[in-house]
């Protein structure tokens, strides 16, 4: 008998009788019933607490604050997708900033080097938020790669305001993943940490040190709004 | 300063006693453990804050045990899903079938170097000593696991493995093995173990990680992590290897976000951890990095003889946050290598009987004070300090015998002790002449009972039995009563 059916034959003929299985309710895990403004503030709060930073923009010009943030922190070699509509804008709106656009369609074979040594940083889009616990989602494609927001020391995610939801269980079920899981599904919370030496936490670890979210907004950003 | 730390292989689960006392002599272990799970217990408490914690403990132990109930349908559906999405599923009986499996996939790839993410069930069954045998060097990348493995220890804890540690000995290991400045700049020694690490990534053959929840719905495999190194373990080399216990499977992946929440919580009391990474297959065609191959082995170690029984099966409910051992007044004085196994803490002493049979273990489930703390913090609500009873009494052979080792620590003299004393206590005349004779006698009990008088006066029967005092003080009550 192989292996696995020695484990299963095993689990099967349980020596007690079978197990009845309970169901479950989840109401728990979800209804905040939280407004549009008392998401964005959770998710800004917790994120900061974890290190992220996040930036208000206007969906308009957005690009503006981007070229902004990518002068205060030097950075001069940006991994980004092609397709995207943020890597197509932000790509026109870089256009003459001499900030090198490292194309990342590339098999990671061909230039895993270079992705680790000198690349500063990765934008991504994200596909929405999460308010509860101050988190990204992700689902890498082939033009935005999984290794982008995670190489580079800096990965600046772009989220659209009106895209951020209450709890987990609520982005899980209302998007229905359960059908549709990608090669590989991402929630973001914070820079890369560890507290692995006597409770001190460092940034940065393995991943990137910083997580900048440019949160974009349709009309003015809220926080200038209030 | 020099660290003198014992090397992993020394500690054993039959020299409990014999390593107790040695911690417990060791300041710097004491208040290591103490300061770190004096935070943890409070990180913990605040993290829970907003939430209905007894609603969602319910639902994550509900959750677990619908997984149970279900578990060989579920596996065979995780089996399936996984191998429609092309990842490969190897099974194994046990540690050593495991270690032998992955040590195949490696060989396949002619890989000479493995770089790991952090795995406890791969600590289980010891598969970078087996790898290093046939030439393939493993190295861990989780940083706590890295610091522990470059000074030859073993993890302490199973969520912070180097807790054992403080900054002074870390800085030293570093500077020792890696030949980076001594410093206390946590910083510092971060981002040198970055770089030390990133080239390791590059250039590793196969990664291995564990799997916090596999969910049999979608064929997914989770993985929760601050660091990063779980990523990069999964993503950066051509083979992923992902290996977990059978009791890791979920239903759906609804189940998922309420575990999710509970483990990080319950383990550091963050109230997320940076990435939860789903993995669902290997790289599709098109797409531009992860690996090529990923293999999925599922180990059963012991696993199913615990579903076996009713009351033990509770123990395959646990999610691994380690909140047992946070809050365990034993653990926090004694520390993580004193229990000589794989897991540590209240967890560790009611799984490591099955994993390793009460002969080696016999000294674990007596090593709880049973204040039931483990028990309160459990967010899947295993009871812990039933089990730990329930094992006392497999390891005198008074359980149904269904741990293997059961029995092992059964004498004679005490079973007949108890058995007299029973039959004394049910029978309450002879009970009552009896201690009256004790307490007339009392001269003669003696002074010293083997090791239970080593840090304890002995007991004194009193002169007059409290059976006795009663009905003397009721005695006079009425006659004031009367008066």
């Amino acid at each position: 008998m192989s292996a696995r059916e020695t484990i299963l034959k095993r689990l099967r003929e349980r020596a007690d009788g079978p197990l009845s299985a309970p169901e479950s309710d989840f109401a728990v895990a979800t209804n905040r019933g939280w407004s549009v403004e008392e998401r964005l503030a959770r998710f800004e709060r917790l994120i900061s607490s974890v290190h992220g930073e996040v930036l208000h923009l206007e969906r308009d010009d957005w690009t503006q604050g981007l070229a902004q943030l990518l002068a205060d922190k030097g950075v001069r070699h940006l991994a980004l997708g092609k397709e995207h509509p943020v890597a197509v804008d932000a790509r026109r709106a870089l256009a003459d900033s001499g900030i090198e656009m490292v194309d990342v369609d590339r098999d990671i074979e061909a230039w895993q080097r270079e992705q680790f040594e000198q690349v500063d940083a990765g934008l991504t889009s994200t596909r929405g938020g999460i308010a509860e616990t101050g988190s990204l989602w992700l689902w890498p494609t082939s033009d935005e790669p999984r290794l982008i927001s995670l190489v580079p020391s800096i990965h600046i995610a772009v989220l659209d305001a009106d895209a951020l939801e209450d709890t987990f269980f609520d982005v899980v079920e209302a998007h229905g993943w359960a059908e549709r899981m990608p090669t590989n599904a991402l929630l973001i919370s914070g820079p890369s940490k560890t507290a692995d030496i006597e409770q001190t936490l460092a940034y940065g670890v393995h991943g990137p040190r910083e997580l900048v979210v440019l949160v974009r907004h349709a009309g003015a950003p809220a926080g200038e709004k209030a | 300063m020099s660290v003198q730390t014992p090397g992993v292989y020394t500690y054993s689960p039959r020299e409990f006693h014999r390593q107790a006392h040695d911690a417990l002599g060791n300041p710097q272990i004491r208040a290591n453990f103490r300061k770190a799970m004096d935070g943890l217990m409070t990180k913990r408490r605040d993290s829970f804050g907003d939430w209905d914690l007894e609603a969602l403990r319910e639902l994550g132990a509900n959750i677990r045990l619908r997984a149970l109930a279900k578990l060989p349908d579920l596996l065979e559906q995780l089996e399936a899903n996984c191998k429609a999405n092309g990842i490969r599923v190897h099974w194994a009986e046990d540690g050593d079938q495991a270690c032998r499996i992955i040590r195949e996939i490696c060989q396949s790839h002619d890989a000479r170097s493995v770089v790991k993410g952090k795995s406890m069930v791969s600590e289980e069954m010891h598969l970078n000593a087996h790898l290093e045998e046939v030439g393939i060097e493993a190295l861990e990348s989780d940083l706590g696991e890295y610091l522990v493995q470059l000074n030859e220890q073993t993890p302490s804890h199973i969520i912070m493995p180097a807790i054992h540690l403080n900054t002074d000995e870390i800085s030293e290991i570093l500077h020792d093995k890696t030949g980076i400045e001594r410093s206390r700049d946590v910083d510092y020694m971060t981002a040198a173990a970055r770089s030390q690490l990133r080239e390791r990534f590059m250039a590793a053959d196969v990664g291995v990680s564990g799997v916090n929840f596999a969910v049999a719905e979608t064929g997914s495999l989770c993985l929760v992590e601050n660091e990063g190194n779980g990523r990069m373990t999964t993503t950066v080399p051509p083979v992923h290897v992902a290996v977990t216990g059978i009791e890791k499977v979920v239903e759906h992946l609804r189940d998922v976000p309420p575990l999710y929440s509970l483990l990080t919580r319950s383990a550091t009391g963050q109230h997320v951890t940076t990435y939860f990474n789903m993995i669902s297959s290997p790289r599709k065609a098109g797409e531009h990095d992860g690996p090529k191959e990923v293999h999925l082995v599922l180990v059963d170690n012991g696993r199913s003889n615990i579903y076996q029984d009713d009351e033990l099966l509770d123990t395959l409910r646990c999610i691994r946050c380690g909140a047992c051992m946070n809050h365990c007044p034993v653990y926090t004085r004694v520390g993580g290598h004193t229990y000589g196994t794989t897991y540590p803490g209240p967890i560790g002493s009611i799984l490591s009987p099955h994993l390793m049979g009460l002969e080696e273990t016999k000294d674990l489930p007596t090593a709880s004070s049973l204040c039931g703390a483990c028990g309160e913090v459990c967010p899947v609500k295993i009871p812990i300090p039933d089990l730990l009873v329930r094992l006392r009494r497999e390891s005198v052979g008074e359980g149904r015998g269904n741990v293997p080792g059961a029995g092992v620590k059964r004498t004679r003299k005490e079973a007949a002790a108890w058995k007299g004393f029973q039959w004394l206590a049910t029978h309450p005349a002879i009970w009552r002449s009896g201690t009256a004779v004790a307490g007339k006698l009392k001269v003669l009990a003696p002074s010293r009972l083997g090791v239970w008088t080593e840090y304890r006066s002995a007991p004194k029967p009193a002169g007059t039995t409290l059976h006795a005092l009663v009905k003397r003080h009721q005695a006079s009550k009425a006659h004031e009563e009367e008066r």
